[in-house]
């Protein structure tokens, strides 16, 4: 052939067209990688849903359960033309909801082609009976079975948390979870996903080319089961959590009760709260309780940071007995307060004057521990205050403030301890003193814990020293808690310091009114009780109050902190909440001649 | 302008004058585009393929008028109207392709469509044929010369112009179609190695892409270095000016090239467009996207890939009638092709597209008369481009670049297009040997 012009353009179409023909060849016939991969696409994956793993509380009482419910599916291709008024009341619905919605199908009828819709979500089982009765009549829809969560307690729903379908942003973050996946959101539920939420099973079937499932795929070879989530069981006591809600109705702030021996947060409330009657269907109350000004959903005692008030004395005691700079029999004196500096004077209250450390503590002496800080501070060792100031702060923060305590509670917040630094930023390096920061000696001024910290107080009173990590799940079958929330976690002061101080608590409660204890209401008999109040100034109004306690006072049971918002002074409010729980976990009941305390909180509400 | 003639001679005239090889495969390929239509919606729009509001139904009216228009185009018009009328169609469609671009509606970025009522049409479309049909025109002029440079002129403008309008239409790709009438120049007289500097340009792209600026100059090098060994070894050594001059142009080639390869990172930032440059990565295998722009592609492939010799069968396809494959129907029918009726199916397609180009080329060859031929090589042109892009995109030879196969794409704007411009051919063909 002669290779003119002509020959050369059929040479090089031929040439194209050979290429062509071998990629497809390839494509087609050499490599089956192709083949393989659409039958990914055809194949179907029916999922099963594993039934979400029940909370218990550390008795064996189910905090959270698991009840059946059924979800309606619809393939709108499949759909026939049916009684629109017998679905809607079969599934007790309006007819012009099954009616939009079959609108809306055909308008997009190309688009959906052969998918199955969901169409009705969470259908009582009473009215799957009603539908499934009459399914013959409504081609195309069907049932499938899911399981809500249902709540026996009402042990407070910022406690146990919530679940709710996946969204876009989260499959994104999370991609092992699928649209139509419920995950828990806060709370228990957030913090033990893992265990609760189980292994989704799947049966997978092949679909022809009209989307009508076939035969399983490899005889179900490949098929999984699934598998039900662990149970989960809580350190929470369901009945004293219950006790706990109710004494706080009607009052803003937190209660968090702990067993010092084992860390275990017995009761954890946040008030107000959110009922678990909205939790199971949160989606439909979510809007009602972000409007709520006193943000129900606000987790007080993990996120809120309150000035710790006067049992913040405690710590910057024993601070001073470890540095060396306060023995027990020091006296300071005591006229109704602390001048410091001209004509300014830190006030206090009428008491026994000049006292030393027992009795400073048991009637909370607010310019005892102004002498106390000031010798922190002015500690000759160090080379400044700002020196002496970081250590004070390293001491406090051993007790775990100004930082998180590590707990297994999600979305919990550390306070705020500041460093001299910020001291230095404010009034510049070198130009602020003991006088300047004075308010630090009795817990106002620039500091934040969470009521989690404060129970971790007494907590670490109670244990004489050492506290364990707060936390809220134990250790059962197939679920294991992180090892460190078994070791002792040291303050950076001796134990030997804290009995001089527990005494001082043990007086507060017990001394008796003639020497001053400002927590006389909190005694109980047989219990020997040892507390501390603590009225925290509030810039935003009525004083904060304040009561940390723990009982018996050798061998501790129970350590509790109650945080009252704008209640006045602490032996008013808190302390009657704390040591009623005491007294309830301890005793199971309440002695007739405390009942009055009782009386007063049930029917006293501040909103 | 009715052609007159007598009963007898029109059968046999009819028989021996038309290419019925042509017409054949026309029907065949246009048929074979309807039930590849139908397989491809059957699922998400199961009706009759006769059914007006589905698209095989719409589709089967345009085939019917497009049988219409052939039938007039081939007995009713006179052909010579056609290179008569050529200057003044080109300048009508051109105006048309402007205009579209501040008229239309955003089409996925793209102004190219008209809507008369319920009427969509493309004029980039029907500019294939005025095109042809103006070149043709001019270019068989006696007194044209390709090596003339006003000629040469002129033959760029035709060209050039609707191509400009179309890509200020965002239709990269009906654009790239006009590439095609490079190899009617070539045909013509134009120079082969443009084609080959084009085809090296092009190759330098995707080397630098691929791998390095570094690699692509040593391998130019080595190549316009190899080229100069050849000529020298091929010539005499007294024929010093023809060594100089070659020297020259393979210098010249060589910095050519080397800008070329230095201009690859801007071209491919700064002048293509964001989806253009990803359709590139991914066929390139730069980057992995299969969400995204890769999705077509990977799609379009496990459908035809999945199809094996004989195909799934008839209606038989998991793939594509799922919506798997976007654009099932119109860019990507091929994949129903591949999937239903496997390599076999394709093979048969393929042969059939081959066999009519060829069919076309050597029948414009043949002719005696200028215009029909330099009109055919147009038409193969055209049909060999679409062909190229279409089935090399789905089957990852090519960058994602929406043309429709043509005959077999779901469209009255494409067959209708395709249809007159393969008829015109025909009506040429058939003239010329009426008298010859």
């Amino acid at each position: 052939m002669e290779m003119n012009r002509r020959n050369k353009l059929l040479t090089g179409l031929v040439a194209v067209a050979a290429i062509l023909l071998a990629k497809l060849f390839y494509i087609q016939i050499i490599n089956d990688k192709y083949k393989k991969d659409a039958s990914n696409n055809s194949m179907v994956y029916n999922y099963i849903y594993p039934p979400r793993g029940v909370i218990y509380d550390r008795n064996g009482e189910i905090l959270v359960g698991n009840e059946v419910c059924y979800d309606i599916s619809v393939t709108p291709r499949d759909v026939q033309p049916f009684d629109t008024v017998a679905l809607a009341s079969a599934l007790d619905t309006t007819v012009d909801f099954v009616r939009e919605r079959m609108a809306y199908y055909r308008k997009y009828r190309t688009r959906i082609g052969w998918q199955t819709l969901p169409f009705i979500k969470h259908i009582t089982p009473e009215n799957y009976i009603r539908f499934a009765e009459e399914a013959y009549r409504f081609p195309g829809f069907k049932a499938e079975v899911r399981s809500v969560r249902q709540y026996p307690f009402n042990a407070g729903g910022n406690l146990l948390g919530y679940i709710s379908e996946v969204d876009a942003d989260y499959i994104k973050a999370h991609p092992e979870y699928r649209s139509g996946d419920y995950v828990g959101k806060t709370g228990l539920e957030a913090a033990m996903e893992e265990e609760l939420r189980g292994v989704k099973g799947y049966h997978i079937y092949l679909r022809d080319s009209r989307n009508r499932l076939q035969s399983p795929y490899q005889d179900g070879a490949e098929d999984k089961e699934a598998e039900p989530g662990h149970d989960v069981v809580s350190t929470i006591d369901a009945h004293l959590q219950q006790y706990g809600q109710r004494l706080m109705e009607g009052k803003v702030g937190s209660v968090v009760a702990i067993e010092p021996s084992t860390g275990e947060i017995l009761a954890m409330v946040s008030s107000p709260g959110i009922d678990v009657d909205v939790l199971s269907d949160i989606g439909r109350h979510y809007g009602e309780i972000a409007r709520n000004p006193r943000k129900p959903m606000f987790n007080r005692t993990v996120m809120a940071s309150y000035p710790p008030g006067s049992v913040f004395k405690l710590i910057n005691g024993l601070i001073g007995l470890q540095e060396g700079v306060l023995v027990p029999s020091n006296s300071y004196p005591c006229s109704h307060g602390f001048p410091y500096g001209g004509n300014r004077r830190l006030g206090c209250h009428g008491h026994a004057s000049p006292l030393n450390l027992l009795s400073a503590i048991a009637t909370s002496c607010n310019g005892y521990f102004c002498y106390v800080f000031r010798n922190i501070l002015d500690n000759k060792k160090y080379k400044n205050v700002a020196e002496a100031f970081d250590v004070w702060r390293e001491y406090v923060l051993s007790f775990g403030f100004g930082r998180k305590l590590g707990s297994d509670f999600p979305s919990e917040l550390g306070g705020n301890i500041p460093t001299s630094a910020f001291y230095n930023k404010v009034y510049g390096a070198g130009r602020w003193r003991f006088q300047t920061i004075i308010s630090l000696s009795i817990g106002q001024g620039e500091i934040g814990a969470t009521p989690l910290q404060i129970a971790n107080l007494a907590a670490t009173m109670a244990n004489r020293g050492y506290y364990y990590i707060p936390h809220i799940v134990k250790d059962s079958e197939g679920v294991e808690i992180d090892p460190k929330y078994k070791e002792r976690q040291y303050t950076m002061v001796d134990t030997t310091h804290f009995h001089t101080a527990v005494e001082g608590m043990y007086m507060a409660v017990n001394g008796g009114g003639s020497a001053g204890g400002t927590a006389f209401a909190a005694r109980i008999p047989g219990l020997d009780v040892c507390g501390k109040t603590g009225t925290a100034q509030n810039p935003h109004g009525k004083d904060n109050s304040v009561f940390i306690c723990f009982a018996p006072k050798d061998n501790p049971k129970i350590a509790v902190a109650a945080y009252v918002e704008n209640a006045g002074f602490g032996a008013t409010w808190a302390l009657p909440v704390a040591s009623l729980m005491l007294e309830q976990y301890l005793n199971g009941e309440i002695s007739p001649q405390r009942k009055y305390l009782e009386d007063r909180l049930l029917t006293t509400r501040f909103f | 302008m009715l052609q007159v003639e007598t009963p007898g001679s029109f059968d046999r005239g009819l028989r021996k004058t038309v290419d019925w090889h042509l017409v054949v495969c026309y029907l065949l390929l246009v048929l074979i585009g309807w039930i590849n239509i139908y397989a491809s919606i059957h699922s998400t729009e199961p009706a009759s393929i006769f059914d007006w509001s589905a698209r095989s139904g719409k589709q089967f009216i345009w085939i019917l008028t497009a049988f219409v228009l052939d039938i007039f185009i081939l007995f009713v018009i006179n052909p010579r109207l056609w290179e008569v009328i050529s200057p003044y169609t080109y300048v009508v469609v051109f105006f048309l392709l402007v205009l579209v671009i501040f008229v239309s509606k955003d089409v996925k970025g793209s102004h190219s469509w008209f809507e008369l009522g319920p009427v969509k049409f493309q004029p980039a479309e029907i500019s294939k044929i005025t095109t042809s049909l103006l070149l043709a025109m001019v270019m068989s002029k006696p007194n044209f010369r390709m090596s003339n440079r006003r000629h040469f002129l002129y033959v760029a403008l035709i060209i050039g112009l609707p191509m400009l309008a179309i890509l200020g239409e965002s239709e990269t790709g009906s654009a790239l179609v006009y590439a095609g009438f490079l190899f009617v120049l070539y045909r013509e007289g134009f120079s082969g190695w443009w084609l080959v500097l084009l085809g090296l340009a092009i190759a330098l792209f995707i080397l630098t892409l691929v791998t390095d600026w570094r690699v692509s100059v040593i391998a130019l090098f080595v190549l316009c270095a190899g080229y100069y060994i050849q000529v020298l070894r091929h010539s005499r050594r007294e024929a010093r000016n023809y060594r100089r001059r070659m020297l020259y142009r393979t210098l010249l080639v060589l910095a050519a090239g080397v800008a070329m390869v230095f201009a690859t990172n801007f071209i491919f930032n700064d002048v293509l467009q964001d989806h253009q440059r990803k359709r590139i990565e991914v066929l390139l295998g730069l980057k992995e996207d299969p969400a995204g722009v890769g999705y077509n592609v990977r799609q379009s492939m496990i459908a035809i890939g999945s199809g094996g010799v004989f195909g799934k069968g008839f209606l038989q396809g998991t793939q594509t009638t799922y919506g798997f494959v976007p654009e099932q129907s119109t860019d990507f029918i091929f994949c129903t092709v591949g999937e239903e009726w496997g390599f076999v199916g394709c093979l048969v397609v393929i042969l059939l597209y081959v066999f009519m180009i060829w069919r076309i080329v050597t029948d414009a060859d043949k002719s005696r008369e200028a215009f029909t031929r330099i009109y055919g090589y147009c038409l193969a042109a055209c049909l060999f481009m679409h062909l190229f892009i279409n089935i090399g995109m789905t089957i990852g030879l090519m960058p994602v670049i929406g043309i429709p196969l043509p005959l077999l794409s779901y469209g009255g704007s494409s067959l209708w297009a395709f249809s007159v411009m393969i008829f015109i051919f025909i009506a040429l063909d058939r003239q010329e040997k009426k008298y010859f």
